[in-house]
């Protein structure tokens, strides 16, 4: 097994699927500001994907490119974390999807800013500040809708009662996070999940929303058993390269 | 007085000086700005539709990438516009309300269907390409801040041809399929392309009066023929034809002589009966509606902190 | 410009809530001062920060932002325009031009 290749498509396919996603709000936001807010973090998600995915594609030594990987490999064959393939459903949903995303990612890039590897460290730093970015927004987003309305604040708890149980991939501890660890050029993701924890029940406290009663988690992204919209979504995504395999775009 | 008043302004704005919001104006300036500044906002969030239903499928991940950088850019330039427009006096809201009515227009060019990845390529292109040219004599309106968004606007979007440009010169030298996507797609946007620059110029009631006020600065037809001499050198060096079998160099003017452009569809389409209106609008409002909900939280979560903060300062301070 | 007389629109104002408008001002660069680039809406401040963040600076214009809530700013009325700047058109010995110096001092 090539832990650094799984490892990298791990961080890559999170950041891929997050941004085509936030990249189906664009035009369709609550209101204009917000529209641009969404695109704009969507955009940072595909510039890590590309980064991450790139630098995969060199650890697999195999030739393939960041489009190669994200246009050419199918639903089994990525790493992200379920939580990521949850619908974009209503602005809600998808505040509380970056939300539990974001408080992971913002220790996940702290701690890979001390990496072993330069270039991995090189991409944690510029990653870091815009996901403490994206962790500011989606945050006081889940505080304004907890707090708001009525309405608002029973939609959003729905939201996170949903998606909290796809939340357990995130923090998986198997042999490729213990090699990445153990390496030093990565961190264990299972070491997160504390911080993620404190993250949550400090906006919890704010919002005036709670912790649902604990549920099974469900697990598989990091092994490629995924939830059934995946297929879709790459159906859709990689629709051109895979209908016109020869052409340059 | 109300004479004085109007004379002394026609000699101010003839003498290419700026109107500011608080300034005297006539009544006419101010509505005709409205519509146009409106028209004009609306035109940007309307127009991020046709190209959003191609983000989620973008052939490369940098495409994607340039593709939503652009899109977002346009939602940029509506709030810039529908700012400037605020400054008349009207709140946005208001406007976005007969946006959705269908009292207001919207460039009919959005209207079309993007069919193809290569519609992308030529949007950016060909519309941009027709919408710069349309907005670089309106960084000098007289209106202040109409011309100093307008100026924003042109410095974000030179990118935006350039962008179309270069999809259309890749897909022209990529393999038959993308040159054929390519040729499609110019066949589809080339005279719809040509009608955004509004009717003839001998067509166009509102265009002496704005052209007075310097709200406008060149006529229709003198920006259509400026489009169509510069874009079509651009075409022949992508190798593909435009569709237009009158479309000749004429020595004498020393401008390309053009077909006529059928005016009916263009009526049809600015009427309601383009093949995307009724989606467009619907999409818009539905982004609206869905939307209220959250826009009601923030508000109601914005009063209830101010309010928590003035009761803890009272309580501070008793 | 005259001042403007309250003119009346015909545009329904219609009694609903708004997210209110905020003015908006950047720094371009450490070492320049705040200017005004334009407005936007937003429920609060922090959001205004955030959306001026999104909407004028996603080309890094920016170095720092301030907003304004739009109905604070309280402005010189045009028709006090003759009355606040023109005082100032005669003071022409405010300006260095006014004082001649001989030839010889040639930086000052």
């Amino acid at each position: 097994m090539n832990a650094r290749f799984e490892y990298l498509l791990r961080l890559g396919d999170d950041a891929l699927i997050l941004g085509q996603q936030l990249g189906l709000w664009t035009g369709h936001g609550p209101v204009l500001e917000e529209d641009i807010a969404l695109t704009n973090i969507g955009l940072d998600q595909i510039g890590q994907a590309r980064a991450w995915l790139t630098m995969a594609g060199r650890a697999e030594h195999a030739g393939r490119d960041e489009d190669a990987l994200a246009f050419h490999r199918n639903p089994e064959e990525f790493r992200c974390a379920q939580l990521c393939q949850q619908a974009n459903g209503h602005f809600g949903d998808t505040i509380a999807r970056q939300f539990l995303f974001d408080a992971y990612a913002v220790p996940l890039h702290a701690a890979l800013t001390k990496s072993s590897d330069d270039e991995i460290a090189a991409i944690a730093r510029k990653s870091a500040k815009e996901s403490a970015y994206h962790l500011r927004h989606s945050r006081v987003w889940m505080v304004r809708l907890g707090d708001g309305t009525e309405e608002s604040h029973a939609k959003v708890q729905e939201s996170l009662d949903r998606l909290l149980p796809y939340v357990g991939d995130l923090f998986v501890g198997d042999d490729v996070a213990e090699a990445a660890a153990r390496e030093g050029w990565g961190v264990n993701p299972a070491t997160l999940r504390d911080a993620w924890e404190s993250e949550l029940d400090d906006m919890l406290a704010e919002s005036g929303l709670h912790r649902p009663e604990a549920v099974p988690e469900q697990i598989g992204g990091r092994r490629g058993i995924h939830t059934e919209k995946l297929s879709y979504l790459l159906a859709e995504m990689q629709v051109l390269p895979r209908t016109y395999p020869d052409a340059q775009w | 007085m109300e004479m004085d008043l109007l004379q002394h302004f026609d000699a101010y704005v003839a003498a290419e000086k700026k109107i500011e919001p608080k300034d005297w104006m006539p009544d006419a300036y101010r509505k005709t700005l409205v519509r146009q500044i409106s028209q004009h906002a609306h035109s940007e969030i309307v127009g991020m539709l046709p190209e959003g239903n191609w983000i989620s499928r973008a052939p490369s991940l940098k495409r994607k990438a340039i593709l939503m950088a652009k899109v977002q850019d346009e939602a940029g330039h509506g709030l810039y516009l529908y700012s400037a427009c605020e400054t008349l006096g009207v709140e946005r809201d208001d406007l976005i309300a007969d946006l959705h009515s269908g009292k207001a227009k919207y460039s009919s060019i959005f209207n079309y269907p993007t069919l193809t990845w290569a519609d992308m390529g030529a949007i950016g292109w060909l519309v941009d390409g027709a919408a710069i040219m349309n907005q670089v004599p309106l960084c000098k309106c007289s209106y202040g801040p109409y011309a100093r968004a307008m100026v924003r606007v042109c410095k974000e979007e030179s990118f935006h041809q350039r962008q179309g440009f270069q999809i259309m010169l890749t897909l022209a030298n990529g393999t038959e399929e993308q040159k054929a996507m390519a040729q499609d797609a110019l066949n589809r946007w080339w005279w719809p392309s040509l009608m955004m620059f509004g009717p003839p110029d001998d067509n166009s009631p509102n265009s002496a009066q704005s052209m007075a006020w310097n709200i406008k600065r060149f006529s229709n037809d003198e920006l259509r023929q400026k489009f169509v001499d510069l874009t079509v050198p651009q075409a022949e060096l992508l190798g593909l034809t435009l569709p237009d079998p009158d479309l000749t160099w004429n020595e004498e003017t020393g401008h390309y002589d053009f077909g006529e452009i059928d005016w009916s569809e263009f009526q049809r389409v600015i009427s309601g009966h383009g093949p995307c209106n009724k989606e467009r609008l619907e999409t818009r409002r539905n982004a609206w509606d869905n939307g209220a909900w959250v826009r009601e939280a923030a508000q109601a979560h914005a009063e209830k902190r101010a309010a928590r903060r003035d009761a803890a300062g009272e309580t501070a301070a008793a | 410009m005259p001042p403007a007389k309250p003119l009346p629109l015909n545009f329904s104002v219609v009694d609903k809530k708004h997210w209110p408008l905020w003015e908006i001002f950047i720094r371009s660069r450490q070492g320049l001062s705040h200017r005004h680039v334009g407005s936007l809406h937003a429920a609060d401040a922090e959001m205004a920060v955030e959306n001026a963040r999104d909407v004028y600076t996603r080309r890094q214009e920016g170095a720092s932002i301030w907003v304004v809530p739009a109905d604070s700013i309280t402005a010189s009325s045009p028709d006090e325009r003759d009355l606040l700047f023109d005082p100032a058109n005669d003071k022409v010995y405010r300006h260095p031009t006014f004082y001649d110096l001989p030839d010889e001092v040639k930086h000052m």
